[in-house]
């Protein structure tokens, strides 16, 4: 039998500042992951990570990352997902002082 | 000071160009990430979790105030106004934007810095004692050799792919604050039985994923023999060195795999052929170098107003107590600025306190500073008599806790907050453990006491060579630290053992509590430190401290 599939976000950097965007349904990048396209089917998921990676001039290390449907959207797994929802813990900086 | 010549200037101010150019190209989609990240890689630019990071080499951990004051220019002009240094002495911009890169390189450059050579498989930034030309128990001032070991490095067309990086340290003393055991060359300045001055020449030392303490290659190499020694080892790894496997590619591997004997006979091999193609060029370029190092000219007055501060100012006593060392010139104190104030970030200085360090050692430090590998901020030569204004200056800026060598003063990586590497955060691990110490106020009493923290197995925070050592790991997706005890980073380099099975986030800093306060009551007296009671009585009594339940369990 074929393993579960668990739900995913692509993910990346942004190209000039750095920070984390991820894929929405529409093809846009999105600094919510909240926004971004929960993927449940592995052969869909793999198709849009490469449509991902074709766009070179816009971000960088696209991957895709477990997340789970929230109430208001996905929401990452992870912790190492998590914090880049927010930015460091040290410093009020990144997406949580947006 | 050194100064860069024309020749150093003209590649410098290339390579921005260079840069600049292949920053434009990625940014106009002709260069894929796959292309463009080797390129960046080579100028210091990383890509972490929340943005790009620039690292910035201070070659051996020497600066002037002008190129601090530029430090602390670029972290308000391109960052959030503030640096972060390193365990390499080297700093950190956590913020910068892919665009202003090139920006930042140019005016580095002003100042004679760049980034070159700070990631990637290549020698990067050469590290020495930053007590260097101020210490008293010193043979020779290290850095002139440690420039020869820069300028040779730079851009070596031999050495741009290495196996994996490769990491250079050099001491000038006896007691070893560069940790050159731990590196892929430590060099040590000695003497040897006819009073001349030499190397001994250590390799294969390094910690990550496979700790190991370095070797000796060659109990003593004439000075002049430097580079074409260095030169031998580095080709007989590049040749021998495992491409395969990224994690058996450092030297210290090709060492274990190939036997000392081996890479003795092919080094000395290589050496033989290579030697006499230096014809004497290095040794003038050295003569040039050394000239840009001779010792600041040191004033003799008196220090009667020093012991007066100090007997009116229990506050100030308590910082020279812990803050200063022992000088090779009459009349002067080394100086150590904690970057670690209780809470705060280890490393992380913001641009105003960077101004206020450059300021007071253009006023009382003969213009120099230097970043020592415990992530804290030298002045190397301070006069006495000037003591009580520097510590003044000091506390208006943040910069005045006395805790240089305590349980505060903790080595800590970025870890999870920044590190795209990390499997746990350190950097809220190493405030906890900083911030409980000093409300338990105990920290004067435990004495000497280094920790030393890392977000994942790659150690950069140096956690094996910690007397106690943390770890954080990622066990089934909830960070989990490690603890290791007995590490030791000096000339009797040792790699702590692990105490046993992990804590969670919320019960590390118990744990390192518990362990310290449990030492207080082991030690056979007040001067006997922590490191020498664990290893006079071995790991059990730490273990039985760590794991009190589980003592009981085995007892029932
Ligand atoms: C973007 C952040 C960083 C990355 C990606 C990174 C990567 C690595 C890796 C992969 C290793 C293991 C090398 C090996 O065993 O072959 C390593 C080791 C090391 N790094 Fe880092 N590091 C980072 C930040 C730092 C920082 C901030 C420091 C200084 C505080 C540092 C200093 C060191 C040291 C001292 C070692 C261990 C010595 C050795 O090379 O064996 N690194 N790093
Ligand atoms: S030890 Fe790991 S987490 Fe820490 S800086 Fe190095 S690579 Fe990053």
């Amino acid at each position: 039998m074929a393993r579960i599939f668990t739900p995913k976000v692509v993910t990346a950097n942004a190209l000039l500042e750095g920070d984390a965007v991820w894929l929405t349904e529409d093809n846009t990048w999105t600094r919510n992951i909240a926004e971004a396209e929960l993927i449940t089917d592995e052969a869909h998921g793999d198709l849009r990570l490469l449509e991902a990676q074709a766009r070179a001039d816009e971000i960088a290390g696209a991957y895709l990352a477990d997340a789970r449907p929230g109430s208001s959207g996905p929401e990452p797994v992870h912790f190492r997902e998590a914090f880049r929802t927010r930015g460091p813990s040290n410093y009020h900086h990144g997406k949580q002082a947006e | 000071m050194y100064k860069y010549n024309d020749f150093d200037e003209g590649f410098v101010r290339a390579r921005v160009a260079q840069f600049r150019g292949q920053v434009e190209r990625r940014i106009d989609g002709s260069l894929t990430e796959d292309e463009f990240k080797p390129l960046r890689l080579m100028n210091g630019l990383y890509l972490q979790l929340h943005a790009y990071m620039l690292r910035v080499a201070v070659p051996y951990g020497t600066l002037n105030s002008a190129q601090m004051l530029q430090l602390a220019l670029i972290a308000d002009k391109w960052d959030k106004g503030y640096g972060h240094f390193t365990t390499r002495q080297n700093i950190q911009y956590n913020w910068p934007k892919l665009g202003d890169v090139p920006d930042m390189l140019e005016a580095l450059a002003d100042v004679g810095m760049h980034a070159i050579q700070t990631s990637g498989n290549t020698i990067r930034n050469v590290t020495a004692d930053h007590f260097a030309g101020a210490a008293s128990d010193e043979i020779e001032d290290p850095r002139p050799y440690a420039e020869l070991l820069r300028q040779w490095s730079t851009d070596h067309p031999e050495f741009q792919f290495l196996p994996r990086k490769f990491k250079i340290a050099v001491t000038g003393a006896a007691e070893d604050r560069a940790v050159v055991r731990a590196h892929d060359i430590g060099l040590q300045i000695v003497r040897n039985d006819a009073g001349e001055v030499g190397f001994q020449v250590i390799i294969g030392g390094g910690l990550g994923r496979t700790p190991m303490v370095g070797k000796v290659l060659r109990e003593f190499l004439p000075k002049a023999d430097l580079l074409p020694y260095c030169e031998a080892i580095v080709s007989v790894y590049n040749l021998l060195g495992r491409r395969d496997n990224k994690y058996k590619a450092r030297i210290k591997i090709t060492v274990h795999e190939n036997g000392l004997a081996k890479i003795q006979e092919l080094v000395e091999e290589r050496f033989v052929n290579i030697r006499e193609d230096f014809s004497g060029h290095d040794q003038a370029l050295l003569t040039e170098i050394e000239a840009a190092f001779v010792p600041p000219a040191f004033v003799k007055k008196p220090t009667d107003g020093y012991e007066a501060a100090r007997l009116a100012n229990p506050a100030f006593r308590s910082w020279t107590d812990t803050n200063l060392s022992g000088h090779k010139a009459d009349g002067y104190a080394i100086v150590s600025i904690s970057i670690k104030k209780h809470g705060a970030t280890p490393g992380d200085a913001t641009s105003e306190q960077m101004r206020v360090m450059a300021d007071l050692a253009q006023k009382y430090g003969h213009n120099e500073l230097r970043i020592s590998h415990e992530q804290n901020v030298i002045l190397p030569h301070v006069h006495k008599s000037d003591l009580a204004k520097v510590y003044a200056a000091l506390r208006e800026a943040d910069l005045a806790t006395a805790n240089i060598g305590l349980a505060s003063d903790i080595i800590a990586c970025p870890g999870m907050d920044y590190c795209a590497l990390a499997t746990a955060r350190s950097i809220p691990i190493a405030q906890e453990i900083a911030t409980r110490f000093d409300e338990l106020k105990i920290e004067h009493d435990i004495g000497q006491l280094k920790i030393k923290i890392s977000g994942c197995i790659n150690a950069c925070g140096h956690h094996h060579v910690g007397h106690i050592g943390i770890l954080g790991l990622d066990r089934a997706g909830v960070e989990n630290y490690q603890i290791t005890l007995g590490g030791d980073g000096t000339q009797t380099t040792t790699i702590g053992e692990r105490a046993g099975p992990g804590f969670s986030a919320d019960d590390i800093v118990p744990a390192i509590e518990r362990l310290v306060t449990g030492y207080l009551d082991l030690r056979s007296d007040e001067n006997e430190t922590f490191l020498q009671t664990y290893r006079r009585l071995g790991m059990e009594p730490f273990k039985a401290i760590l794991y009190p339940s589980e003592d009981k369990a085995n007892a029932a």
